[in-house]
């Protein structure tokens, strides 16, 4: 008998430590945000703790302790696996008492999330994901989607470069679904314009690091565009190779995403020239700056990016909503929160003032930049020249295209 | 039951304790996680721990078993229980073909290739269309059991989970206690000699494969309706090294050791998230410190010093 | 200009080229996976993490301490070879004596927790490392334009890789060595001292993982994640030649790289798993792989 008594204390000595673990009921005047996001792979540097500290940079700005209720953050990192960020939603929703889960990078995983969002009824802010099926057949009325998505990349960077004369592409694509996504509906746009596409390479991701062979490959078409439907290191890889081999002498290179960070790893000397579409830059006007300033005393290393930015103007917006409709409703139900954002406008000091349309697009202006050389580049982060600016109602797919259930045909 | 000894009876009564009483205590999906993750382990140590092969290619088993239940219950809308067995069918039938090939190679070779058969199988699972490529199969419908009970509610499929995987879990128990089961040890202790006693090594060796696949694409497709999602992440080749780590830790060749394993990591897995790279870099201190310290795991190490078969 | 299966000849060229520079990461990473199996016993799954490192030493000796590429080449093998002593001494010179198994998982933790721990501290976007100015620049060769500093790598990996062979092969040290693999305890009564002979090839071992890191550390970017996108990759590399064969390694380092380089030109989606077919198809004929003896 003594050793049975035994087995089942080490059995129970097991399990303690689980069951201890803190069963958070969230009180009526605590909100609690939810920051899920990479915060080990190819996209931490995207988003990751910087995307945090912008989410507590807004808790900061709004003071909700004035406004009679106080905010929480948690933050958990989805490695970029679907089944781990919508298992870790779950969580938060069944047992912390997340209200509402903001950032979520990778396509595939800001997909699976807003599901479980729609399921809990839940407030959810995308930020990271690229993919326009967030406000297209994917829509839900929890979702809002902040800072840029594959149809604006592809209309800004890819309509930008046919207009100054490149007309014959050849595609370098992440073989996942950002990147077809980003190759096709690029592909529109050249052809739309009386460009044609001469071929494309699509290689395996994540494991690719040299590109030289499709690069290669590209140059033997003759096209005059590359364009690189990837994003965060591997783009940051295929323009290094593309100079080694000396592409860029016959070629301009569409770096279709391409965010502030991936320049900085590149180096402006390497960088220099390239074309990119980004919502937001420290740089742009004299309220940017100023939260930048207040955001990088957080993160000395980094300066925000259109993700980040995001991070912290939806939060704010979030919280406004709340504030305005009562903490205890906007806890009881996360559609309602979602349709009273949608009804205010937004005012922050990163994109102004925009408009959240009835699919959850949120209208924020897009930039076209040029990287600066490192000749004009006078600062540490002064790395972009503004192009164009498209207004956020034209920078958007129209409503009619995205085939939202949520919209009345 | 017949080849336990009583401090067996006695975990398994406290297992089926536990699995009963742990839904109230804790989160009940992460407890379904867990068993999933326990049968599937449970399944792998069948081969590592009594035949004494390390396949390096199981997550092939476990993803074919997820895709193939996710699938069938959303587009064809089938009933949760045929899902879930065509999902071990299908494992079993590719572990049919890979075995085949495989166990003509031991040790290390071994290993090896059931390696590059599952990097085949990744390859497939991200090329073919019905796999969703990288979204994976997403919002699969959990169903009504035998078309009757609906499993929406979390514990309504936690018994279904808990029921699957005791049956898992007592069937492959009862193969390592059966006389077949003898064979297979005496296989992993000396090879040529139980060739010379007349055994065909290779098909029980086939055998035992087979089982052992049927098994983790059962544990794949339960844990592919519990979440409603089946992805890459099943049959990506670092699930083959999760799987090595939760029967290693919890101690290889023991019939409690995967359950324990599974149950640690997934806990650490849930527990470390907030903490970002520090997961990988815990996880590999634990494999370190299981190889330089208690090389037969937490309840090989327990099983020793209370002088248990467990 | 002609055509072969529908591709131009020169693109051909210019891919099998590519495949070589390529085959030459394979060949210098397997060789050292070779040399420390075939002395230790130990399948270094850490190899590829040994890589990384290499050329994250490179990129602290540059921003930290100024040295250029040139003194880093030198530099940073001896560096990781330091720390690979350590960890021979501390860690490895345990596992001597167990199952094969042991040493895969143990190193297989070291790896996940060096590329934690530098991931951490570094992030995942890559570190920027400028190709040196004597190198830059490219020559066409009429059916493409080679970039000088990939041709230099594939010299410096044929140099490395037969130089190492010869090392084993044809001298004094190297015959010590084969003899102390084949019967150590022999070796011992001869009077030489294995136990150090054993940390000095896992070092070396490591010490060429590190090398090829700092020959990578311009092409690809100084990244965390950069050695386990080649470890298995080179694994396979590995049992096709025949594990534990110095002359198999290079030989299917470079083999491999061609064909995964023609791989990409036909059907590029493939190419990470084309070596993988090979391997099951070499393993189910040769069980030793191409250049091993059967056990």
């Amino acid at each position: 008998m003594q050793i049975s008594r035994r087995t089942l204390l080490g059995a129970t000595a097991a399990i303690i430590p689980l069951a201890a673990a803190p069963r958070a009921r969230a009180t009526d005047s605590v909100i609690k945000i939810g920051v899920l996001n990479d915060q080990s792979g190819p996209y931490r540097d995207v988003s990751g703790l910087n995307s945090v500290a912008c989410v507590k940079q807004a808790i900061q700005d709004f003071g909700a302790s004035s406004k009679g209720f106080s905010v929480e953050v948690l933050s958990a990192d989805h490695q970029n696996k679907p089944d781990v960020g919508a298992g870790i939603a779950r969580q938060w929703f069944d047992r912390d008492g997340v209200d509402m889960i903001i950032d979520v990078p990778t396509s595939s995983v800001g997909l699976a999330v807003a599901s479980v969002c729609r399921e809990k009824n839940r407030a959810y802010i995308n930020v990271g994901a690229g993919t326009a099926e967030l406000t297209g057949k994917q829509c839900a009325p929890t979702t809002i989607h902040w800072a840029y998505d594959t149809w604006m990349l592809a209309h800004s960077t890819g309509g930008a470069t046919v207009k100054a004369g490149g007309d014959s592409w050849y595609f370098l694509t992440a073989d996942y679904v950002f990147g077809h996504d980003l190759e096709r509906q690029t592909s529109g746009f050249v052809t739309a314009a009386g460009g044609k596409v001469l071929g494309s390479s699509t290689y395996p991701f994540p494991s690719t690091t040299d590109f030289s062979s499709y690069l290669l490959q590209a140059q033997a078409t003759g096209a005059k565009v590359l364009g690189l439907a990837n994003a965060g290191a591997d783009t940051v890889n295929s323009i290094k190779q593309a100079h080694e081999f000396g592409l860029t002498s016959k070629m301009r290179i569409a770096a279709l995403l391409m965010f502030i960070t991936d320049v900085h790893a590149l180096g402006l000397e390497t960088g220099q020239g390239l074309v990119l579409t980004e919502s937001f830059y420290w740089n742009l006007n004299a309220k940017t700056r100023a939260l930048s300033m207040r955001i990088k005393e957080k993160t000395p290393n980094n300066m925000p990016n259109m993700v980040q930015a995001g991070c912290y103007a939806g939060s704010l917006h979030y919280m406004k909503a709340v504030a305005d409709m009562g903490v205890a409703a906007a806890k009881a139900s996360g559609a309602a929160t979602i349709a009273r954002m949608k009804a205010m406008p937004t005012e922050d000091d990163a994109f102004g003032t925009c408009h959240i349309r009835e699919d959850g697009r949120v209208l924020v202006p897009a930039y076209l930049f040029e990287v600066k050389t490192p000749a004009e580049s006078k600062e540490p982060w002064d790395y972009y020249k503004l192009l164009i600016t498209t207004p956020g109602d034209q920078a958007f797919r129209p409503l009619k295209d995205g085939n939202c259930p949520l919209i009345p045909a | 039951m017949r080849g336990t000894n009583s401090s067996q009876a006695v975990a398994f009564a406290v297992l089926i304790a536990l699995v009963i009483v742990s839904p109230s205590v804790l989160y009940p999906v992460f407890v379904m996680k867990v068993l999933c993750f326990a049968l599937f382990a449970a399944a792998f140590n069948l081969l590592i721990g009594y035949v004494g092969l390390l396949s390096f290619g199981h997550a092939a088993f476990f993803g074919l078993g997820a895709y193939v239940t996710a699938w069938t219950a959303k587009t064809w809308g089938l009933t949760p229980e045929i899902a879930i067995l065509l999902g071990g069918i299908s494992g079993a039938a590719l572990g049919t073909v890979f075995g085949w090939l495989a166990i003509r190679r031991q040790g290390l070779y071994f290993a090896m290739i059931t390696l590059a058969l599952a990097q085949m199988v990744y390859f497939f699972c991200v090329e073919a269309p019905f796999t969703g490529g990288e979204d994976g199969i997403q919002q699969v419908p959990r169903g009504k059991l035998f078309g009757a009970l609906s499993l929406a509610n979390d514990m309504a499929i936690y018994w279904v989970v808990a029921v699957i995987f005791l049956i898992g879990f007592f069937l492959l128990n009862r193969t390592v206690h059966s006389p077949f089961g003898q064979v297979m040890k005496a296989i992993r202790e000396n090879e040529p000699r139980a060739t010379s006693l007349g055994y065909r090594t290779d098909s029980y060796k086939l055998i035992a494969f087979i089982l052992s696949t049927f098994i983790a694409g059962i544990a794949g497709g339960t844990k592919s309706l519990v979440f409603g999602i089946a992805t890459l992440t099943d049959v990506h080749w670092s699930m083959s090294g999760e799987v090595v780590l939760m029967t290693l830790l919890g101690g290889l060749g023991t019939i409690f050791g995967p359950v324990m394993g599974a149950l640690v990591v997934t806990a650490m897995e849930n527990y470390l998230a907030p903490f970002g790279a520090w997961v990988t870099v815990t996880q590999g201190l634990i494999f370190i410190a299981c190889v330089l310290a208690f090389r037969r795991g937490i309840v090989g190490e327990i099983a020793a010093r209370l002088k248990l078969a467990l | 200009m002609f055509s072969i299966f529908g591709v131009p000849a020169p693109l051909l060229f210019g891919q099998l080229l590519l495949g070589l520079i390529n085959g030459g990461f394979y060949a210098m990473l397997s060789l050292g996976l070779a040399v420390i199996f075939g002395m230790l016993n130990i399948i270094n799954f850490a190899h590829g993490a040994m890589f990384m490192m290499g050329a994250f030493v490179a990129w602290m000796l540059l921003n930290y301490l100024g040295v250029n590429y040139w003194f880093a080449l030198i530099l940073t093998p001896l560096i990781v070879g330091l720390f690979g002593v350590v960890l021979e001494k501390t860690v490895i010179s345990r596992l001597y004596k167990l199952d094969h198994l042991y040493g895969l998982l143990l190193t297989f933790g070291l790896a996940l927790v060096i590329e934690g721990l530098f991931r951490n501290e570094y992030g995942s976007s890559g570190m920027p490392y400028q190709i040196p100015t004597l190198l830059s620049g490219a020559v066409n060769l009429g059916f493409m334009f080679l970039p000088v500093y990939r041709g230099w790598v594939i010299v410096a990996a044929l140099v490395v890789c037969l130089a190492t062979w010869g090392l084993i092969e044809k001298t004094k040290l190297g015959s010590l060595l084969r003899a102390a693999t084949e019967n150590p305890a022999l070796v011992q009564a001869f009077g030489v001292n294995v136990p150090r002979l054993v940390t000095l090839t896992f070092a070396g071992g490591v010490a060429l993982a590190a090398f090829a890191g700092v020959l990578a550390a311009p092409i690809y970017s100084v990244n965390p994640n950069m050695g386990s996108n080649f470890i298995n990759t080179v694994f396979a590399v590995v049992v096709i030649g025949g594990m534990g064969s110095i002359f198999g390694a290079i030989v299917s380092g470079f083999g491999l790289g061609v064909i995964e380089g023609l791989t990409k030109v036909f059907y590029p989606q493939a190419s990470d798993t084309v070596i993988f077919v090979v391997m099951v198809l070499v393993l189910l004929t040769r069980p030793a792989g191409l250049f091993g003896k059967a056990a």
